[in-house]
């Protein structure tokens, strides 16, 4: 369709695994600016089993806020004139959700074992692990593959110049449980295979029409070496850019939109890594929708993207618990809470993800979780963003099973300059000091660390938009959507509570804090001031311990938060006391309704 | 007004349901269009060849290949059993004869005059899959299965785990409230879908199982003691291929839920029917619910079902699905457009709900769902 080069009025949508987001963009005088925000459920599951659907409602909800009329119907109208029509419209969506794979290997304990790793190191869930040695009946293993309907396969098997037999004998297996994704038609699924080079083509004959697949190094090469890193990192790549993005309706949807639909992930990294040049800082970004959480990192101008599939605030709200432990996710619990009473209410929220926490208590709870799936998805983020790709792992037989990452991260929390939070937990938190809170506790900034978070969540908008109209793009992401909170000041190190941790020269203003304390200073958004700090003698600002640092500090709509509780952060293991702390820390910053406050 | 929809569970009778039913490999369809199945009945089946076993023939029997056929008592194609005589040399005046047994029950395959070797086939495994619900046949899937279809009483649960299976539907509590102890359950309850209340305990589960109970139907579970049951925790809410010796499906969700007047209603009436019951879930894009399914005579008159995609409207029915007012059933008396401040201080979409007991409450709308009667 020919669309004009002139774009007075951007519609863009973003479809979440959870919720489906409209904003509306015009041009005001020469500048772009945001109108409306809508948003309405996705709506992936029975009835409509069909994402425009939620696409259409949130844009409904748009045309309802604003008066203007964007819809005929269920066509978009174009072009913009007057109070009706649009002049381009943009999607990201994410709406497929998690990673659930199956992998394939020949010997259950061996190649099949580092398939399995490979997969967990992706970040997926692994569903099942078929084997040549699994005992199971070829039907069993299509009944399982049918049954199970797997978002990608991994098929690995043999040593290079091994068996070549077995390894065909599953991917025939593959090939005859006909594998059909859950999304239905017109969606072909990603099999990866990593096995046995000599056995390549023969796996091509027998996949390449059925499947998309996709051949990467042998991730066992030789009995005693395991080399994960393909694998891994294609299991990734193509959940990003394929599974992700999928669900049902997602054809309808590639039909109505004029540039093609961009994975939420591609369009926020595209974001970060613009933000980061621009300021020629490191930032971090971080993006915790429903079913995944996705971050994003730039160090010294290297840019690393991770998505870790299951951790989520709705739909893999449980996986969080199971992977972080109850008693990781209690320790942000503020009050007393009996472990029965979270799982049950943490199983609920999986069972009914698009809930929304109505009182304070349930708010609690869903920021502890938020704390916990940010800590996990900042730990893979670290594991996978090092420096050299490829580096293989020697391994022997007796070497039993964890498969430690070469190469050091290339995270380095002391040279971070900015950390950029989006996703509902964090955009749509009820205050923003709560975002930036859970921002600190998570990821633990050392420093001197700049905290910012997307406004109303539409950052994924603005990535795809900024791959058809930059400036439009640059501008709504300047004035309308990136909120300062402000700066957190933390030093690494540890002391007694109590006992003297930093002295801050602001200004006129001298700041005192002890160990384990946080205190907030008020520093409006917009203003800079130069500061001194000088940690004690436990302490270190990134200069060694008792030096003192100079540092430009800005403010935000938070303040200055500054954070004595030492790095690594540890919590009192008494229970009582860590409750007190935590309320204490609360009341600092003003995180919750003084009256409400248990 | 914006658009609010929420989705929520069929708990409905006399509806229309269709069931795609296909073999894991290609094979026969053995009804046709047309054709009245049972749940058990088989609607197609396949053979799965059996294992192979070579025999180097002509070197144990001391011949050339090229010899081979002079001393074979059984030719390609054959039937054999184990132990019976494929071949055997005639030896000297009868002494000295070789003879040489089959390892495997199954069939000569094939018999090689160039290598010598000898291929048998062991018996091919039957591969067969049922009609899972009793109904009609109403499309063949050519070589692969047919499409059953069935006027049913369908009720929806939030929450499973164990696969298909069928049995009577035996109500072991008086009222919905009622949580399933062991005292409830004897050995009376064997090969039944057994209808519970508002919990159960995990040594109600065990003695189900242990009676041999196919199936469990109550409103809620405690996550530890589906934990406990199952020897894991659940993270990503994927189930159906669990063998715990029971299909559970829960119908409201995690704690100590009372199950939902209509379905304890409608599986209650059909106390002596029989079920079809699955416990597969799987909560993501492409969502799986497990399922109650009482097929009905085809006299039955078709409900007419209401459309819901039109979204939630006053009047509507729905049930609260989060704390604090969680399993709360009431009708939706208003819906204001405008966003309100919660507990929580979020600010969200929110409608008026009237309980069952005249209570008016104000929820998030996101925390509803239509109970689709």
């Amino acid at each position: 369709m020919e669309k004009k080069t002139e774009l007075n009025r951007i519609l863009a949508t973003d479809c979440g695994s959870t919720t489906t987001k409209a904003i509306l963009i015009e041009k005001k005088g020469d500048e772009y600016r945001l109108v409306v925000r809508g948003e309405a459920p996705t709506t992936v599951e029975a009835p409509f089993e069909d994402v425009t659907r939620g696409a259409l409602n949130s844009v409904k909800e748009v045309e309802e806020l604003t008066g203007r009329e964007i819809l005929d119907g269920e066509k978009i109208i174009y072009p913009s004139k007057g109070n009706r029509g649009v002049d381009i419209y943009v999607s990201t969506s994410s709406a497929g959700g998690g990673l659930q794979m199956m992998v394939a290997g020949v010997v259950k304990e061996m190649t099949a074992e580092s398939a399995a790793r490979a997969a967990l190191g992706a970040g997926a869930i692994v569903m099942d692990v078929i084997a040549t040695n699994d005992r199971r009946r070829p039907h069993k293993r299509i009944e399982l593959i049918r049954d199970l309907r797997p978002d990608m396969i991994l098929l690995s098997g043999g040593i290079d110049g091994g068996t070549v037999s077995h390894v065909v004998e599953l991917s025939e297996t593959i090939e005859a449980a006909d594998p059909r994704p859950r999304f239905g038609t017109g969606y072909e699924l990603p099999v990866i295979f990593a096995g046995n080079v000599d056995a390549r083509e023969a796996v091509k004959e027998a996949l390449e029409e059925k499947t998309a697949l996709s051949i990467v190094d042998n991730l066992r090469p030789v009995l005693e070496r395991e080399n994960l890193r393909p694998a891994r990192d294609a299991i990734h790549e193509l959940f990003m850019e394929h599974v992700m993005a999928h669900a049902p309706g997602y054809k309808k949807l590639m039909e109505w939109t004029d540039v093609p639909i961009m994975p939420t992930p591609g369009a926020v990294g595209a974001i970060i890594q613009t933000i980061a040049e621009r300021q020629n800082i490191n930032v971090m970004g971080v993006d915790i929708g429903g079913a995944t959480t996705d971050i994003f990192s730039v160090f010294d101008g290297i840019f690393n993207r991770t998505v870790s599939a299951n951790l989520g605030m709705s739909y893999s709200v449980s996986n969080v618990l199971s992977e972080a432990g109850m008693e990781n996710v209690l320790r942000w619990i503020p009050f007393s809470m009996i472990r029965d009473d979270l799982g049950n209410r943490v199983r609920n929220k999986m069972i009914r993800p698009t809930t929304v926490p109505m009182s304070l208590k349930e708010l609690k709870m869903e920021q502890a979780l938020a704390r916990e799936a940010l800590r996990l998805a900042l730990k893979q983020h670290k594991e996978m963003a090092v420096g050299l790709k490829g580096v293989q792992q020697e391994r022997t037989i007796s070497d039993a099973f964890e498969q430690v990452s070469t190469g050091a991260t290339l995270v380095n929390m002391m040279k971070l300059n900015l950390i950029v939070g989006s996703g509902g937990a964090l955009s749509h938190a009820p205050r923003r000091a709560q975002a930036a809170f859970m921002l600190i506790d998570s990821f633990q900034p050392e420093g001197v660390t700049g905290l910012a978070v997307d406004s109303i969540f539409m950052m994924p908008h603005l990535g795809v938009l900024s791959t058809v109209h930059k400036k439009a793009a640059t501008e709504v992401f300047d004035k309308d959507c990136l909120i300062r909170l402000g700066t957190c000041i933390a030093p690494t190190g540890k002391a007694p509570e109590g006992r003297k941790a930093l002295e801050i020269e602001m200004g006129s203003e001298v700041i005192k804090i002890n160990a384990g304390d946080m205190v907030l200073v008020p520093l409006a958004d917009g203003e800079k001031v130069a500061a001194v700090i000088k940690p004690s003698k436990y302490f270190d600002m990134g200069e060694g311990k008792g030096k003192e640092v100079e540092a430009s500090i800005t403010g935000g709509v938070v303040g200055v938060i500054v954070d004595c509780r030492g790095r690594p952060l540890e919590l009192p293991e008494d229970e009582e006391k860590r409750r007190e702390n935590l309320n204490r820390w609360n009341k600092a910053l003003s995180i919750y309704p003084e009256a409400k406050e248990e | 007004m914006a658009h609010a929809y929420t989705p929520g569970l069929k708990v409905t009778t006399n509806i229309n349901l269709r069931k795609e039913r296909r073999l894991p490999l290609k094979g026969d369809v053995i009804v046709k269009i047309g054709d009245r199945v049972k749940g058990e009945d088989i609607v197609a089946r396949t053979e799965l060849p059996g294992d192979v076993e070579t025999v180097n023939l002509a070197g144990k029997l001391g011949v050339l290949p090229d010899e081979l056929e002079q001393f074979m008592k059984k030719k390609e194609g054959d039937p054999i059993e184990k132990g019976e005589t494929i071949a055997e040399t005639s030896g000297l005046f009868g002494l000295f004869k070789t003879e040489i047994k089959s390892p495997i029950k199954g069939q000569v395959e094939t018999i090689s005059n160039i290598t010598g070797q000898l291929i048998l086939r062991g018996t091919p495994t039957p591969v067969e899959i049922d009609a899972y619900m009793d109904g009609r046949v109403v499309d063949i899937i050519e070589n692969e299965g047919v499409v059953v279809e069935s006027k049913v009483t369908f009720v929806q649960g939030i929450f499973g785990i164990g696969g298909e299976t069928r049995g009577i539907v035996q109500p072991i509590v008086d009222s919905r409230k009622e949580i399933v102890v062991p005292e409830m359950i004897d050995e009376s309850l064997r090969d039944k879908v057994l209808i519970g209340g508002s919990n159960v305990t995990k040594e109600a589960i065990l003695k189900a199982v242990n009676v041999g109970a196919v199936g469990l139907v109550v409103g809620g579970i405690d996550d530890a003691v589906l934990k406990d049951f199952l020897g894991y925790e659940i993270g990503v809410a994927i189930t159906g291929n669990e063998n715990k010796g029971i299909t559970l499906i829960v119908t409201e969700g995690f704690g100590k839920m009372d199950m939902s007047p209509a379905a304890f209603r409608l599986l209650t009436q059909h106390k002596g029917d029989r079920a079809s019951i699955n416990g597969a879930t799987q909560i993501r894009a492409g969502v799986l619910r497990p399922e109650v399914v009482v097929p009905l005579s085809e006299s039955s008159t078709l409900h007419k079902v209401k459309d819901y995609s039109k979204g939630l409207g006053v009047g509507e029915t729905v049930r609260i699905i989060r704390e604090p007012y969680f399993g709360i059933i009431g009708k939706v008396i208003g819906l204001p457009p405008e966003l309100k401040i919660v507990e929580s201080e979020s600010k969200v979409r929110i409608l008026k709900v009237k309980t069952e007991e005249g209570r008016e409450l104000t929820i998030p709308r996101a925390n509803v769902e239509i109970i689709e009667e």
